[in-house]
């Protein structure tokens, strides 16, 4: 994976609620087997809607999403984070995700940013008209208004993505307790 | 003495190979589901590393999203080709991923194929006490036996193909129960309804739900499972019923169960499972199941619930103003006006299948209204999916088969059909239909396609009749 330290640029300030999968990528785009060109489909509903941020020149290939609550709510599709990393994005701040989501989008080096919603509303604002900055070496969110927003980050994830950590790599290093709880279960529950 | 713990603590304490510093333990997988759609990318990633399949015999690999459920073989018993060529490409690329990395393959044609959270349950693949993975959200499903099962996305699918592990983080538990006895005409869909509407569609983010109480316990299995299935429409990752003897007696005999001496051994095992009286849940949520009537949905969000016999809502009478949106956006998908009688709603197409409501039970209750009677004209679209081979085979026996087509439904092969439309089952634009899957989201049934959630019964009503109906109007007077 790619380390990302920090993001910056310009953010779709779209902050609508509940954004399921299918809303991030349709059902339709997932029957590719490979991980690339997925951002063409991304949002497609939304982009039928007139006025949308997706289709706006003022916005394209933003690197942030601000979205609202329960982002990526739904089926526990990859697609939707490939998808947002094949149309740019590199961030997203929401007040909260699906705790499936958040999962794949850390695992595609996506950081997902929980800040409370009056942050977000004031963030919506900002991001109309100019670019934001996620941090993540200083956990944080600003503006070029002198706003700053702090945000938590589970410390395992934020270390894999300062430094670009394989996960299923470092597993592997594990491997001798793996084996060792294997063995306990062979003699334990053999049934398995 | 040990504290006391809930069914979900004693799984998850079972399967810690390690616990790290922050909390976060690498947890052991001991079943682990594989369809077309979210493995691809998976094998991809182990091929490209140059990985292995750390425990293929651990792992059970079965094709659904993508199959027409059409014929299967021709006159002459050759395989028919897929129309669709993406389709076709994702399906073959399960079927060489298989075999090349020695995994278990249960392939298009066999008898045991069929929806992965149809298949794993009947094969007895599911087993109480297991944790269970499957790069699909409804994995959910398989609570109903007392697995931990979670849907994963690709990556964890790919970490679990090379490691048999995941990373996780312990979460909340929230008991769900729903005491008292089910009403005349309520089903098991009915109180996963009644559920999602109460706790809400991100109610139960963060929590792994057990499902009790007394309606839960007078359940059969396959009730369980619709009930089980939907814990991620309510925002849990998964749901859970304490295995009880009703679960040891589905299970014996399963092909992939264990027997003999070994079934004796699990059997004791399972028996400890339980939660114990004194343990203590994050939240407790309460239903009373006088309170929960035949329910549909009205929205595009799996909490928009109202019981048949009401009306679609007005957005401005939420509180939340958000939610007023939401329902506004939603009522102008849907092609509904507040105040609309929920009967009066006609539909142009019924979907009874997905892996919410396809097994036997399930045909049982939607024969049992169709019989003897016939789809109404405007119905353009009445579709029947068993969820597997060996479902459709049992409906067969049954003459189920015969009810459905003399009615005029359609009797088609096993697979997720017009649940989502990746395959030829859709709904057209603009139309509607009763559907007895799981996901009433925008464009889920196809491009603009309207869904209602109901149960196997509501929607064999819903055929008959040409528009939503209680299903009580026609099973006659309660007694
Ligand atoms: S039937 Fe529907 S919900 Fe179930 S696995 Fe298939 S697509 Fe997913």
């Amino acid at each position: 994976m790619t380390p990302v330290t920090s993001v910056e640029g310009k953010a779709y300030p779209f902050g609508r609620k509940n954004v399921d999968t299918d809303v991030i990528i349709p059902a339709h785009y997932l029957k590719t087997i490979t991980r690339a060109g997925l951002g063409r489909g991304a949002f497609e509903t939304v982009r039928a809607e007139p006025g949308n941020v997706f289709e706006d020149p003022a916005y394209a290939g933003a690197p942030i999403l601000i979205a609202g609550d329960n982002f990526g709510c739904g089926s526990s599709r990859e697609h939707a984070a490939w998808a947002l990393g094949d149309m740019g994005v590199k961030a997203v701040i929401a007040p909260s995700y699906s705790d499936i989501f958040s999962g794949n989008a850390f695992k595609n080096g996506i950081v997902a940013v929980v800040l409370p919603q009056e942050a977000i509303d004031r963030l919506l604002e900002v991001a109309k008209d100019n670019p934001i900055t996620v941090d993540l070496e200083s956990m944080s969110v600003t503006t070029p208004f002198q706003d700053r927003f702090s945000f938590e980050m589970d410390p395992f994830r934020r270390d894999c993505l300062i430094n670009g950590l394989d996960e299923i790599g470092l597993t592997m290093a594990r491997e001798e307790k793996i084996g060792a709880y294997e063995a306990v279960m062979a003699a334990e529950r053999a049934w398995l | 003495m040990t504290q006391p713990r809930t069914l979900y603590d004693k799984i998850w304490d079972a399967h810690v190979v390690e616990k790290r510093d922050d909390g976060t333990c690498l947890i052991y997988i001991d079943r682990h589901l594989v369809h077309e759609v979210t493995s691809p990318q998976a094998f991809e990633g182990l091929r490209a590393a140059g990985r292995k399949v750390r425990r293929p015999d651990l792992t059970l690999a079965v094709p659904d999203h993508n199959l027409p459920t059409t014929a299967r073989l021709d006159a002459a018993g050759h395989r028919l080709p897929i129309a669709d060529p993406e389709s076709a490409q994702q399906l073959a690329a399960l079927e060489a991923n298989a075999p090349a990395f020695g995994i278990r393959y249960i392939d298009a044609v066999a008898p045991e194929q069929g929806i992965v959270h149809v298949v794993g349950p009947e094969q007895g693949f599911t087993l109480p006490g297991t944790t269970l993975v499957c790069g699909d959200s409804h994995t959910a499903a398989h609570g109903a036996l007392g697995a931990l099962a979670f849907g994963i996305g690709t990556s964890e699918v790919e970490h679990v193909l090379a490691t048999q592990t995941l990373l996780l983080k312990q979460s909340k538990t929230m008991e769900v129960r729903v005491d008292g006895t089910l009403g005349f005409g309520v089903g098991p869909k009915d109180v996963i309804l009644a559920i999602i509407g109460k706790i809400g569609a991100a109610g139960g983010t963060g929590y792994v739900i057990e499902y009790t109480g007394s309606v839960i316990r007078d359940m059969s299995i396959e009730g369980r499972l619709t009930v089980s299935n939907m814990a991620i429409e309510g925002g849990a990752r998964s749901g859970l019923i304490a295995p009880d003897e009703k679960t040891f007696a589905y299970l014996n005999g399963r092909p992939m169960a264990p027997s003999g001496e070994a079934w004796e051994k699990a059997l004791a095992w399972w028996k400890t499972l339980p939660t114990d009286a004194q343990a203590v849940y994050d939240r407790v949520v309460t239903l009373d199941a006088t309170d929960i009537s035949p329910s549909l949905t009205w929205g595009t969000s799996p909490e928009d619930v109202v019981p048949i016999t009401g009306v679609v809502p007005d957005p401005e009478s939420f509180a939340d103003p958000s939610k007023q949106a939401a329902a506004r956006k939603s009522l102008d998908y849907m092609g509904l006006t507040p105040g609309t009688r929920m009967q009066d709603v006609e539909v142009q197409n019924i979907f009874i299948g997905s892996c919410t409501n396809s097994r036997i039970e399930d045909l049982r209750q939607a024969a049992a209204i169709a019989r003897g009677r016939h789809v109404a004209g405007n119905v353009r679209q009445a579709l029947v999916v068993p969820g597997s081979g060996l479902v459709k085979r049992q409906a067969e026996a049954e003459g189920l088969d015969r009810i459905f087509i003399e009615a005029g439904f359609e009797w088609r092969e096993p697979g997720c059909s017009m649940c989502l439309a990746m395959n030829p089952d859709k709904v057209p634009a603009g139309e509607r239909c009763a559907s007895t899957s799981n996901r009433n989201f925008v464009g889920r049934q196809g491009p603009g396609a309207r869904t209602h959630l109901v149960s196997p019964a509501m929607a064999a009503a819903a055929a008959v009749t040409g528009r939503l109906t209680d299903v009580r109007d026609l099973l006659g007077e309660a007694a």
